[in-house]
């Protein structure tokens, strides 16, 4: 008469997945926190040059410029390459009116900040590039990251 | 009848449900990862001021044609040796800079044909509307290197004993002011800035000529 049963056999628990829901979740978490939306879709091509003294972009004061070719879907705009941006295409003489009207959507403490991510196809040739920083000297925008990829040294 | 208790709700599919989120935010979204070469421009000049007289061997010139050749201080160059070149110009300390103190730090060749100081010692850079902006980046990249390693060498005189175990002392002292950007380190400011004073970035880009 003893007090402990003695099981017939002894099967082996099922593994309980009562927590994969939390392991998930925890994945989740992390994604939405380390990662950001695609914001603009482009509408060039965008192929960035390489380069290896890089320093980091601060997201949080920069607005970005795009210029490249237009892309297979937007052939219609013809071969020569082009300034995106947001979600548009924009001429040269506009570009200080969209820094400045970006520039006046930020932050109050750092709008004086402002950095401007130059993303350029490497194809494109460099005149765009300085009718670029001309505009941009105009708006008085002067701090200017060339964004690239980072190539091993 | 006895009131029966609520059946449990079965939480099998959860792990179901935020599977499919994580794997809507992993397609949507993207890794931060933007780097490049930070640069300042120079602000718009209406005024009637003659420019200082800027002697012609504490220029150094760098040309981009519309073939993307290059041609440095007059002569043909491979984009490999920029870096050497300017190198050599900057850390050249030939003469003495504005306050008349000479380089000291400098290791060049002191040549009386080249810079001063690197006080004054300016780059000056042109390019061709047509010149490929990949070439462009890669100019800059090597002209930025240039200083980079400079001021890598200096930091690693002066400040080695603060970094034992790093190979790169200036590249260590950013990163530390980067991990604290949100404290002021006032020391660590004031030896980045003594560093970058010694070999202060001198860049002048030129427009490109209409045609």
């Amino acid at each position: 008469m003893s007090k402990f049963k003695k099981g017939g056999k002894s099967e082996l628990p099922a593994i309980s997945t009562a927590s994969l829901p939390d392991i998930v979740f925890m994945l989740l978490f992390f994604f939405m926190v380390a990662t950001v939306m695609r914001d603009s879709s482009l509408m060039i091509e965008n192929r960035l040059p390489g380069a290896d003294q890089v320093e980091k972009l601060k997201k949080d004061r920069t607005t970005f410029i795009y210029a490249g070719k237009p892309n297979s879907q937007y052939k219609q705009f013809g071969e020569e390459p082009r300034i995106q941006f947001n979600d548009a295409f924009i001429s040269v003489e506009d570009v200080q009116a969209s820094v400045l009207q970006a520039q006046a959507d930020m932050n109050e403490e750092l709008k004086s900040k402002i950095v401007v991510g130059l993303k350029v196809d490497k194809d494109t040739h460099a005149g765009l590039v300085s009718d670029i920083k001309q505009e941009l000297r105009k708006a008085n925008t002067l701090k200017v990251m060339y964004i690239t990829n980072t190539k091993a040294e | 009848m006895a009131k029966r208790a609520a059946p449990e709700v079965n939480a099998g599919s959860m792990a179901d449900i935020a599977f499919l989120l994580l794997i809507f935010f992993l397609v949507t979204t993207t890794i931060e990862k933007d780097k490049g070469l930070l640069r300042s421009l120079p602000p718009i000049d209406d005024s009637e001021v003659e420019p200082p007289i800027i002697k012609q061997k504490n220029l150094f010139t760098v040309l981009i044609n519309r073939r993307n050749q290059l041609l440095v201080e007059d002569e043909q160059m491979e984009l490999k040796d920029l870096r050497q070149a300017t190198i050599e110009f900057l850390d050249n300390g030939g003469g003495t800079n504005a306050e008349g103190a000479s380089c000291d730090y400098c290791q060049g060749k002191r040549s009386p044909s080249s810079s001063d100081h690197p006080d004054k010692a300016i780059i000056s850079m042109k390019h061709d509307r047509e010149t490929s902006y990949e070439k462009y980046i890669d100019v800059q990249n090597e002209l930025v290197a240039a200083y980079n390693f400079l001021r890598e060498r200096e930091a690693t005189r002066l400040y080695k004993r603060y970094y034992p175990n790093e190979d790169k002392v200036y590249a260590a002292m950013l990163a530390e002011k980067e991990k604290n950007q949100f404290k002021k380190d006032e020391e660590l400011n004031e030896r980045i800035e003594t560093i970058k004073k010694l070999y202060p970035l001198k860049l002048s880009e030129a427009e490109p000529d209409k045609n």
